[in-house]
């Protein structure tokens, strides 16, 4: 398993082995699953919108609808526009959506299809019903990530929707909260919410999966699903207090669409993974109208309790982190926190803010660990044979390093392909933490256990 | 902001037309910007005195994708503010994604944002539109006025009926007009009387015509726009004048482009087929 990987690091420039990335249609499609009654369409080719749908199916285990403009040597030469015009108004007769979300491929972005004019050529032509929507996103392949795509669509829901609203509250007057959740699981979206809902403030999440990407067997398939966001909620964006965008790479654009749209202000936190992100979430919503009872204090004292039990087991390991700059860069603070070492810190995902804002939060470690924006997983699996971890945090393609250099290995972000369960339990939050620290925990024991001789197999830990 | 967008055939002078207006616009004292949307590159080198600049997709090849506005944008003559979208050499890649690219990186970076003040934008775009690309400077959104350069010479004419067909279908969905065609005099009989019947037959107008000038040559090969290298002079005057009438002009139409059937028409009218 990659026996073949060289320990000496070479400067490479135009070779990317293993990238810790992929493309900007995913995140967009997977934006769009997140608003109520919406089918996501791919303006390029077929393979595009297959393979999509197919990954995020491996990831959630649930099924993904997504409507694709079909592609062919003609619509390469001839322009994509009478294929958007065809392909949307078959889907407004044959799947009955409330909105559709269009995003891009590198095929219609290289022919330089203008999407609002053919979507505007749809309206003149009366293909899209009065009462509907179309959004779209521009979502080149070549540059940025699977990140940047989610953001794209993020941004379009509050470009197409978000107003100025004088009269702000609503719904049993309770102030309103906007939240962009990032590219994280619907059990994710599902506690920000939750917490944010305990300080006794009114949040709408945009986009939100919940509901969509993990709804319940019922033993009745439901093309639309009852979750994800309304286009009543997106209509009423400007009723919010602020906009919390989490995650600055996947929620940044969003926030500023709504302030630009609307005038509510944006407030951009990071990603509130482990106690001081979360902290830092709670505080903003507090200080936005928000109040921080009792039960949310308990809630962080059991995750300080079940810090300090484990202690001993967590300090000074060291560890590398890959995967989406938001996550990375949020993990690496909690591992911090921990007490821990974070070696090796490495996202796919351009942006020179990466290295900087990893650097920050590493203070005084930072001279001693390896970062890496825009980098891949063979330079990470070279860095750990340079410099051996106890602990690998990444997604499934971590796997193959993990086996190589027999570390322990816990499984956090996107894509999990070889796991269940982790779309419907929480990564964000106090509990997300608490379920990090046990998760990092049993891993780190697992190998004790493991590796121990017969006299040093321990009962108690 | 004004935003503008000069098209025509490959060689009717589209750019030293561009830089000249840029000139008397900037003497006036507008703050302008000027993106070259052709692969050569050399849409602003009479405004920055011959100075080799850094296209934007050079920079981004050589750079990654963290770009500074400073790393594309030069001060040109009389503080006007260039830039070059760049492309590959003829043969290879797609220059028609450059200028996607180049013009979406530039409103990433917020050269179009109101702190920047500008009063125009101008887009020099390559002659023939290809592609979809090089409509990008008229999507939505971007510029809102086109002014088509032409001559009395038919090609140069079926090019800017060309034009107006693509303009027509950006303009039924979007907010993008044509302000007008500049004749740029190639000397052809009836040439003022000809361009003048072409443009209001496509519901236009002809904005300003343009004389033929040696001194456009000998300014150019000085690298200076006429304004800048001889102020004086009569070209430069016409330059001045032209720039006066695209500030004062307030006719914005969607074009109304011929058959061929018809142009040809026109052409004999004028007596250029006649021989």
């Amino acid at each position: 398993m990659l026996d073949h990987t060289p320990t000496p690091v070479m400067e490479r420039t135009a070779l990317r082995i293993n990238p810790a990335k992929t493309c900007q249609p995913i995140g967009a499609l997977y934006a769009a699953l997140g608003i109520h009654r919406c089918l996501p369409y791919s303006h390029g080719s077929q393979g595009c919108c297959s393979y999509h749908r197919s990954h995020l199916t491996r990831h959630f285990r649930e099924p993904v609808m997504a409507a694709t403009s079909s592609f062919t040597e003609g619509a390469s030469v001839f322009g994509g526009q009478p294929n958007l015009l065809q392909g949307l108004a078959t889907v407004f007769t044959t799947y009955d959506p409330d909105i559709v979300a269009v995003h891009t491929t590198c095929l219609s972005e290289t022919i330089g299809d203008d999407i609002p004019q053919i979507v505007g050529e749809a309206r003149r032509q009366e293909i899209i019903p009065a009462s509907k929507h179309v959004i779209h996103a521009n979502t080149p392949s070549y540059s940025g990530s699977h990140v940047v795509g989610f953001a794209n669509m993020a941004a379009a829901m509050a470009k197409a929707f978000a107003t100025p609203i004088e009269s702000k509250k609503r719904g049993g007057d309770r102030a309103q909260i906007n939240i962009v959740p990032g590219f994280v699981d619907p059990s994710d979206m599902r506690e920000l919410r939750r917490l944010a809902e305990a300080t006794g403030l009114r949040p709408v999440l945009f986009p939100d999966t919940s509901g969509v990407m993990d709804a319940p067997q019922t033993g009745h398939h439901q093309f639309y699903p009852d979750g994800g966001t309304t286009i009543e909620q997106l209509q009423n964006l400007g009723r919010a207090e602020a906009t919390l965008g989490l995650g600055y790479w996947a929620s940044r654009p969003a926030a500023v669409a709504v302030e630009d749209k609307s005038g509510v202000p944006r407030e951009l936190l990071d990603l509130p993974i482990g106690i001081s992100a979360t902290d830092r979430f709670l505080q903003v919503l507090a200080r936005r109208g928000g109040a921080i009872g009792a039960d949310l204090e308990a809630e962080r004292g059991r995750l300080v309790d079940l810090i300090v039990d484990v202690q001993q087991h967590l300090h000074g390991v060291k560890v590398a982190i890959f995967g989406d700059p938001d996550h990375v860069l949020a993990l690496t603070e909690f591992c911090r926190d921990l007490g821990m070492h974070p070696v090796h810190v490495l996202t796919g995902t351009p942006g020179k803010r990466f290295v900087a804002e990893a650097t920050r939060i590493l203070g005084d470690k930072a001279p001693h660990s390896n970062i890496g924006g825009e980098k891949d997983l063979f330079l990470l699996h070279q860095w750990i044979k340079n410099e051996p971890v106890d602990l690998l945090l990444g997604n499934s393609y971590g796997k193959h390093i993990a086996r190589a250099e027999d570390i322990p290995f816990v499984r956090v972000g996107w894509p999990i392909l070889d796991r269940a369960g982790h779309s419907l339990l929480p990564t964000l939050g106090y509990a997300g933490a608490i379920r990090l620290v046990s998760r990092m925990t049993d891993a780190l024991l697992d190998r004790r256990d493991r590796d121990a001789p017969d006299h040093e197999f321990e009962l108690v830990m | 902001m004004r935003k503008i967008a000069i098209y025509g055939k490959g060689g009717i002078g589209k750019s030293t037309t561009t830089q000249n207006t840029v000139a008397g616009l900037s003497e006036m004292g507008r703050k302008v910007m000027v993106v070259g949307c052709d692969p050569k590159a050399d849409s602003t080198r009479l405004l920055l005195g011959g100075l080799a600049q850094r296209s934007v997709l050079d920079t981004l090849r050589i750079e990654g994708e963290d770009v500074e506005l400073d790393d594309v944008r030069a001060d040109g003559f009389a503080e006007s503010k260039c830039v070059e979208s760049g492309g590959p050499e003829p043969g290879v890649g797609c220059a028609g994604r450059g200028i996607i690219t180049s013009i979406n990186l530039l409103e990433q970076l917020g050269a179009y944002d109101d702190s920047e003040q500008l009063d125009y934008v101008f887009y020099d775009v390559l002659g023939d539109v290809v592609c979809g690309g090089f409509a990008m400077p008229i999507r939505e959104g971007k510029a809102e006025e086109i002014y088509i350069v032409a001559s009395g010479e038919m090609m140069a004419m079926y090019a800017a009926n060309n034009i107006c067909k693509g303009v027509q279908k950006f303009a039924n969905t979007g907010k993008v007009r044509v302000g007008g065609i500049i004749c740029n005099s190639r000397n052809v009989d009836n040439e003022y009387e000809l361009i003048d019947h072409f443009a209001r037959e496509l519901g236009t107008q002809m904005i300003h015509f343009v004389p033929r000038d040696n001194d456009v040559q000998r300014a150019e090969i000085n690298k200076k726009t006429v304004i800048e290298w001889n102020p004086a002079c009569n070209q430069a005057e016409e330059y001045r004048r032209l720039a006066m009438a695209i500030e004062a002009n307030e006719s914005f139409v969607i074009p109304k482009p011929m058959e061929t059937d018809r142009l040809e028409e026109l052409l004999l009218e004028h007596g250029l087929l006649a021989a």
